[in-house]
């Protein structure tokens, strides 16, 4: 919105203040301290001594979701927590990512039953999936890494053009 | 009122849809006035170890009132294992008390294992020992960085993980996941020790002392963690007995009961070890409690291994319920069918019910177990001790100040995988 | 080591004192069960928790078990009550059966006030009714929820696996899954 019709279409402008933005996107990619499951306790292992996750600029988890640009749902989401999950992607600003971590997220895992959401992308938009019951910190940290990847793909005209996205 | 009306501006979604109706009874009639402050802490806060949600009736900064709701993590696992064969059921149970999924299978395991009768070697026997109290010193550390982080103690999260990694890569070497094994199984193990697991075990028993030296002494003596810890959150004996407490929360309190101890399973009679308890009954005591549960845990694992030998079987060998090893089946026709018949609709278990408790870094796990005299249990029901000890979070903060909720139910260490089940 | 013998007494203590409330006692694998009258199993846990020499003064756990669909049993519902006696480390199950109709049954909260959310939990998973509980609420699922979900005859809720054949099918149901 702000940008584009601002600089018009200046097509080498935009991309090189692309490459710029999203090194910064991704050299602090702020993860939500939101833990579900037991992959939470994984993800604790990502962030704790031995894996340090802050290497990927991601040692600041942030409590409130006004303040992450990544949501990690880390563990089996019930039908009881899936409005909670929601309402917290819909607080998050954007540019805002989602990595299903784990089968539970991911696909109901083990618990094809009543209780449990068989996908969280069934509630929110997911950009990776993480396989893994639960996933090992490598694994989380291939899957953080991925999204890097991912996001250095975008430009800035898609978060700034589209609609928020729903 | 006035204290639970949303803004009128709020989007449609968020309205708070329930009737203030519903809380008569739970909070005190000073809430209805506007007296007092109705607070919502969770599901999505960093302090309640998962996704508790509490309501908590404010005087000020006072708890008047405390209202735990649970369930946010209700994953139906007693109604998925009833559907499942007795043996693909340790796999369920792993998920529920996620910091010592091996806890729950051994309540589980045993459970079968009573059921149907079953024998376990000796040395299986032994194999988990090592396992359980391998597991409760990965638990505790995880809840003492917690614990630690929650009121302010930052470092020692990244001190405790650090060691909790040797032991998950020693659970690793045996079940080849680091968390969830699945290691115990209705008859004894999985599958034998590996060659180098005793070694780092070891290894690990040679400078773990030293860790919690550390921890001891970052925070046993700490000022701030002594005033933010003692006479909080105090609970009396009888009334931790009353409200169905278990574990390190009631021998904080001085009551003796450890069923390690007092009711041995698994082999436990056969080791010599305390049972720390408290005096007091507060934060601190709950926090020493298990802090030295983890010396008395090396001590176990002292023991363990010097009688731990290399070579014997670990698993029962009763075909009628426990698989034939691989190497048996290119020789023998009849381990061919065992292992057909295992696989494919396991073994029948009578219509009768049992109960059988272990000592988890928690408290008691307990599983009921009622057969239906087929291959799938008709029952399946988890006694968990974080339930019990979230039921009584009421009574653990009542006139507390806001600020030591966090201690308190970082104190009773309570897992939300494991409540709601 | 646990031992049956003391446990048999709480069969023939309970007997002498309360003899209309024991209907029936047997063991299985060193367990006892005391099969009472719904009606009294408040005094009877009551009479087990304060007598000299039974002293169980611990509740492990409630438990309710649902026998549909068989058709012989005269009640579809029972609950075991499990006791533990921390003196002497002796445990005890004490059980009643609740027919389908009636669904309800004494609450033990007076007791143990423990039992509060053990009872709430069975009351919301397998929906029976507890008299005279104080907070009678759904706990784990949510409170608009419909159903007993660990009653036998509810379904597990299996949802279709997704594959190739039936992939846009299942992505109806995700409509905010982006490629």
């Amino acid at each position: 919105m702000g940008v584009s019709s601002k600089l018009g279409n200046l097509g080498v402008v935009t991309t090189t203040l692309d490459q710029a933005i999203n090194w910064a996107r991704t050299g602090a990619m702020w993860p939500l301290l939101f833990g579900l499951a037991c992959c939470a306790i994984e993800y604790m292992s990502t962030q704790a001594s031995s894996y340090d996750m802050s290497r990927f600029g991601m040692e600041l988890n942030r409590a409130t979701p006004r303040q992450a640009d990544l949501l990690i749902v880390s563990g089996r989401v019930t039908r009881k927590m899936a409005p909670v999950v929601r309402q917290l992607y819909d607080q998050m600003a954007a540019p805002k990512w989602v990595i299903s971590m784990g089968d539970c997220a991911s696909c109901g895992g083990i618990y094809n039953n009543y209780a449990i959401v068989q996908g969280v992308d069934e509630i929110v938009p997911v950009d990776v999936y993480i396989a893994g019951c639960p996933p090992r910190p490598e694994q989380l940290m291939h899957g953080v890494l991925t999204l890097h990847q991912k996001v250095h793909g975008e430009t800035i005209l898609d978060w700034a053009t589209e609609a928020p996205r729903a | 009122m006035a204290v639970v009306e949303t803004p009128t501006s709020a989007p449609d979604a968020y309205r708070w849809e329930g009737n203030i109706e519903e809380l008569r009874g739970l909070v005190s009639e000073r809430a209805f006035t506007g007296e007092t402050m109705l607070l919502n802490m969770g599901p999505h806060h960093p302090s309640t170890h998962g996704v508790l949600r509490v309501l908590l009736e404010l005087d000020g900064e006072q708890i008047v009132n405390a209202v735990p709701d649970v369930g946010f993590l209700h994953t139906g696992i007693e109604k998925t294992i009833e559907s499942k064969t007795y043996e693909k059921g340790v796999t369920a149970t792993d998920r529920m008390d996620y910091l010592s999924p091996l806890s729950n299978n051994m309540a589980f395991c045993l459970a079968v294992e009573k059921l149907v009768d079953l024998d376990v070697p000796p040395r299986a026997q032994l194999i988990r020992v090592v396992c359980l109290e391998l597991q409760r010193i990965a638990s505790h550390l995880v809840w003492l960085g917690t614990h630690a982080i929650d009121l302010g103690a930052m470092s020692v999260l990244l001190y405790a993980f650090r060691e909790r990694e040797k032991v998950l890569d020693m659970l690793e070497m045996l079940s080849g996941q680091r968390m969830m094994g699945s290691y115990f199984r209705p008859g004894g193990v999985w599958r034998d020790i590996t060659p180098d697991f005793k070694p780092t075990l070891v290894n690990f028993l040679g400078e773990f002392p030293r860790a919690v030296e550390d921890y001891q002494r970052l925070l046993e003596k700490n000022p701030i963690w002594v005033d933010r810890t003692q006479g909080v959150g105090v609970i009396e004996p009888d009334r931790a007995l009353a409200w169905g407490m278990s574990g390190p929360t009631l021998r904080g309190s001085g009551v003796n009961w450890d069923l390690r101890k007092s009711m041995p399973y698994s082999g436990y009679e056969q080791f010599t070890f305390n049972v720390p308890l408290g005096e007091h009954g507060d934060v601190y005591d709950r926090f020493m409690c298990r802090i030295l549960e983890l010396w008395e845990s090396m001590k176990i694992l002292h023991q363990a291994l010097e009688r731990l030998e290399d070579k014997g079987p670990f698993r029962s060998d009763n075909r009628k319920f426990v698989p034939p090893p691989r190497s048996e089946l290119g020789q023998s026709m009849e381990a061919v069918i065992h292992h057909f018949k295992l696989w494919t609709s396991g073994f029948d278990a009578p219509d009768e019910e049992v109960y059988a408790a272990v000592e988890s870094p928690r408290g008691e796990i307990g599983c009921y177990l009622h057969g239906t005299g087929g291959n799938m249990p008709r029952r399946v029901h988890f006694k968990t001790p974080s339930f019990m000890h979230i039921s009584s979070l009421p009574l653990l903060t009542q006139g507390h100040f806001i600020a030591d909720l966090v201690a308190i139910i970082g104190s009773v260490d309570i897992v939300l995988g494991d409540c709601d089940r | 080591m646990p031992d049956i013998a003391p446990a048999r007494d709480a069969a023939d203590a309970l007997q002498a004192a309360m003899p209309e409330a024991l209907l029936d006692c047997h063991s299985f694998r060193d367990e006892t069960t005391l099969i009472v009258a719904p009606a009294q199993v408040v005094d009877v846990c009551r009479f087990l928790r304060d007598t000299p020499g039974l002293v169980y003064n611990f509740l492990s756990d409630i438990s309710a078990v649902d026998y549909w669909p068989e058709q012989e049993r005269p009640e579809r519902f029972g609950i075991c009550y499990h006791l533990l006696s921390m003196l002497y480390g002796r445990r005890l199950r004490v059980k009643i059966y609740v027919a389908e109709d009636e669904s309800e049954a004494p609450t033990m909260t007076g007791v143990w006030p423990g039992a509060n959310w053990l009872e709430r939990e069975i009351f919301d998973l397998i929906g029976i009714r507890f008299s005279g509980h104080p907070d009678l609420r759904r706990i784990l699922m949510p409170s608009e929820w419909d159903g007993h979900p660990h009653r036998r005859d509810y379904p597990l809720g299996y949802e279709q696996v997704q594959f190739s054949f039936n992939a846009e099918e299942i992505m109806k149901h995700k409509p905010f899954a982006r490629e």
